[in-house]
Parts: structure tokens; C-alpha cells; sequence
């Protein structure tokens, strides 16, 4: 448990310390603003699709950090010398889960609510949308950290995550957005057992990732 | 750190369909030290990688007693920040006590660089700095990768010291360089002898 808190806290210092926080954040709200823009200022229209959009947005924005969640610590050494005090790569894999995900999911869903408001969701929508982020956010943070461990050793990695992600997204964003007009709550449970089976799997599939990636 | 022992019975390695070194024998016990030489390319990092364990062996075994550190050419401190913190990181991961990373920046001549950023280090003050991390780990074997490399003179006499230190105290040393190392090694180990077919 000290080893998670000690690997964890390293991780979210550095997500804070590159700044990479905010990327995703700044992208949600950047797809907000420029989604009525785009379809125009009919409140009705915005109101219905705009949950939908969100949910894309969330996801595309999960591939963002792809590129700094593991290679730069494989390149520099860092995994290397942790597997050398013999600790497990499923347990780097999980500490780093928890760490991306403090610093993705409570921040994308705090930009939901000007997103939401840009967007002229009521008020039923955006909590269904809160609460199908806050059990999906963890799944984009396991899919992009899972895509980031099979990509680390890679050049031009960023185009072969898209392609690696998007298909093992697509169920998240079909339960996701499946919540906003669902009244019988069956697709919150769809979403919250496709986001189970993602963060229960990302430990032990990064894990072999890695060691498999090590020269 | 007494009991410290390594053993390498018969060790190969197949890299990239090549056989670069096959049937590689040696035991060390405390305060031990060994020395790979050979040309670029014969092996050496690959023989302390597969003894570290990053590397599966293609035959033979390794037996390693006590804890591992290693030195390749990659400093795996985080570079925002100042030395003293990025070297906390890992003792506290090796339950090192706060003593072990001071003494350590001040076997090295680090000490006045503790709060220097490590981005900003010269590639010798780096290289001191990984040999550093190495000293305050507290592990029995350490897996030398070119470690003089960049280091000057007075340098290379502050590793020839700290490895001296080392082994006294009864740890393991594996070094392997291609230039000549102040450590006082009893087995040379030439890599070049061990190749499958003749270079």
C-alpha cells in the first residue's frame, strides 16, 4: 500500500508538473464552445445532441496524455530501475491507473458543467451525464493508459493509439451516451460493467506490455 | 549486506536471431568484483541486463543473494526535479534511511548540486548522479554500465573509492567499460572470448 501511494503520488506529480492536466480540460471546453458554432444557436437541437457530444468529447480527449503516460518513463530508465527492486509491473500499472485517473476524470467532470451550460443542457441531463462520466472516466483513463503501455516503445505512437483505442471505446461511448435518455438505467449498468472489465483488465495487459516491450 | 553472492552457470544470450555470448561462468561472493571488457557491440550491457533480470537468459541461470542496482546510460531521475528530491524518490522506495542519499551526493561531490534541477546537470555531474542513486539503493550487487564514461579524473577517483568502499563492506561489484577502471577487480571477464563463432 506504501509502494501504491509512494509510485501514485510520483505519477501525479509529474502529470501536474508537465501540465498535462489541463489538456484534456481545455479540449472539452473547446468542443463545447465550438460545437454550436458549428450546428448553429437552436437551444432544442443543442439540448438533445449536446450529452452526446460531450461523451465524444470526453473520450477523444482520453487519448491526449497517450504519449506521456509511459513512454517518456520507459525511455528515461524509470521502469527499469523499478522492476529492479522487484516490484511488479502490475503494480506500476495500477498506481499509475489511480494517478491518471485523479488527474482526468474529477477534472473533466468539473469542465462538464460549463461545457454542459454552453450547450444549454437542463439540469437532469447534466447530472446523468456527471454520473455516467464519473463511472466511464475511470475506463478512458484504463484505455488510454493500456494504449500507452502497447505504443511506448513505438515511433509516431500518437496515430496508432487512435487506432489501437477506438474500437475498445466504442461500447464505453454506446453505454455512456445511452444513459443520457435512458430512464430504466440499464445502460448505467452496461457502462459501469464495461468500465469494470476495462480497469480490471489494463494491470494485467499493461503489465505484459511492458516487460514484453523491454530490450 | 554480508552473504552477498553471485553465481552465473553456462549464461547465453540470443539478441535480435544473434548469439552474442554463450556459456559465461562466474561466482562472486561478498566483496567480489568483476570486470567485462570487449569491443562495442560484444555484449555487456546485454550480460548485466540479463544478470539485473530485465533480460531472460537463452540458457543458463543466474543466482543472485542480496538486492540489485544498476547504472546504463539512462539516468531514470525525474528531470524537473532538483537532485536531492529526485534521489529521495528511490530511497524511500528502498526504504533507505535519510542518511543514505547524503552520503551518497557527498561520496559523489554532489553535495553543493543537491538543489540544482537535474535537467541542468553536465553529462559528468549526471553520470555522478547515477552512481549516486546507486550508492544510496544500500543493495549487495551493483551492475556497473560504463560508469567512467564522461567522468573526469578526479571523478573516476571517486568511483574508484566508492566501489572500494563497496566491496570492503562486503557488496558485489560488476562493472563493464571498454577504457580502463580504477576498480580493483580480481576477474576480468574479456566478452570477446565467449563469442559463438570467431568475430
Amino acid at each position: 500500500m506504501r509502494l501504491l501511494w509512494l509510485l501514485a503520488a510520483r505519477d501525479l506529480r509529474q502529470a501536474w508538473a508537465s501540465a498535462g492536466l489541463w489538456l484534456p480540460v481545455a479540449f472539452l471546453l473547446l468542443v463545447a464552445s465550438l460545437y454550436p458554432f458549428a450546428v448553429g444557436p437552436d437551444a432544442a437541437l443543442l439540448g438533445r445532441t449536446g450529452g452526446g457530444m460531450l461523451w465524444i468529447a470526453a473520450l477523444l480527449a482520453s487519448l491526449l496524455p497517450v504519449d506521456r503516460l509511459v513512454a517518456p518513463d520507459r525511455d528515461s530508465g524509470v521502469l527499469d530501475q523499478i522492476a529492479l527492486r522487484g516490484i511488479g509491473e502490475e503494480m506500476v500499472v495500477i498506481a499509475r491507473l489511480a494517478a491518471h485517473w485523479l488527474g482526468f476524470g474529477p477534472p473533466l467532470m468539473l469542465a462538464t458543467l460549463p461545457a454542459a451550460t454552453l450547450l444549454k443542457l437542463d439540469g437532469a441531463t447534466i447530472m446523468q451525464l456527471e454520473i455516467g462520466l464519473l463511472i466511464g472516466t475511470p475506463a478512458l483513463a484504463a484505455l488510454g493508459l493500456l494504449v500507452a503501455t502497447l505504443t511506448a516503445g513505438l515511433r509516431s505512437s500518437g496515430a496508432l493509439a487512435g487506432l489501437l483505442a477506438l474500437p475498445l471505446a466504442v461500447p464505453l461511448l454506446i453505454f455512456g451516451a445511452g444513459t443520457l435518455g435512458d430512464g430504466s438505467g440499464a445502460a448505467l449498468k452496461f457502462l459501469g460493467a464495461a468500465s469494470l472489465l476495462m480497469v480490471a483488465i489494463t494491470p494485467f495487459a499493461g503489465g505484459a506490455a511492458i516487460r514484453a516491450g523491454r530490450e | 549486506m554480508s552473504g552477498a553472492a553471485l553465481r552465473l552457470h553456462g549464461l547465453a544470450c540470443l539478441r535480435g536471431g544473434r548469439m552474442l555470448f554463450r556459456d559465461v561462468d562466474l561466482s562472486l561472493t561478498a566483496g567480489g568484483g568483476a570486470l567485462l571488457t570487449g569491443p562495442n557491440g560484444v555484449g555487456k550491457s546485454s550480460l548485466l541486463r540479463v544478470i539485473a533480470g530485465l533480460l531472460p537468459a537463452f540458457a543458463g541461470t543466474v543466482e543472485r543473494t542480496g538486492g540489485i542496482a544498476l547504472t546504463d546510460e539512462r539516468l531514470a531521475l525525474d528531470a524537473d526535479l532538483p537532485l536531492r528530491p529526485a534521489l529521495d524518490f528511490w530511497a524511500r522506495l528502498d526504504r533507505a534511511d535519510g542518511q543514505a542519499v547524503a552520503a551518497a551526493l557527498d561520496a559523489m561531490a554532489l553535495t553543493a548540486l543537491a538543489e540544482v534541477p537535474v535537467r541542468m546537470l553536465s553529462t559528468g555531474q549526471r553520470k555522478r548522479a547515477m552512481l549516486a542513486r546507486v550508492i544510496a539503493s544500500g543493495a549487495a550487487i551493483w551492475l556497473l554500465d560504463e560508469p567512467g564514461n564522461g567522468l573526469d579524473t578526479a571523478s573516476t577517483a571517486l568511483l574508484g573509492a566508492a566501489v572500494a568502499t563497496h566491496l570492503a563492506a562486503g557488496g558485489i561489484v560488476v562493472a563493464a567499460s571498454h577504457q580502463p577502471l580504477p576498480i580493483d577487480a580480481p576477474v576480468l571477464i574479456v566478452l570477446g572470448d565467449y563469442q559463438a563463432e570467431p568475430a
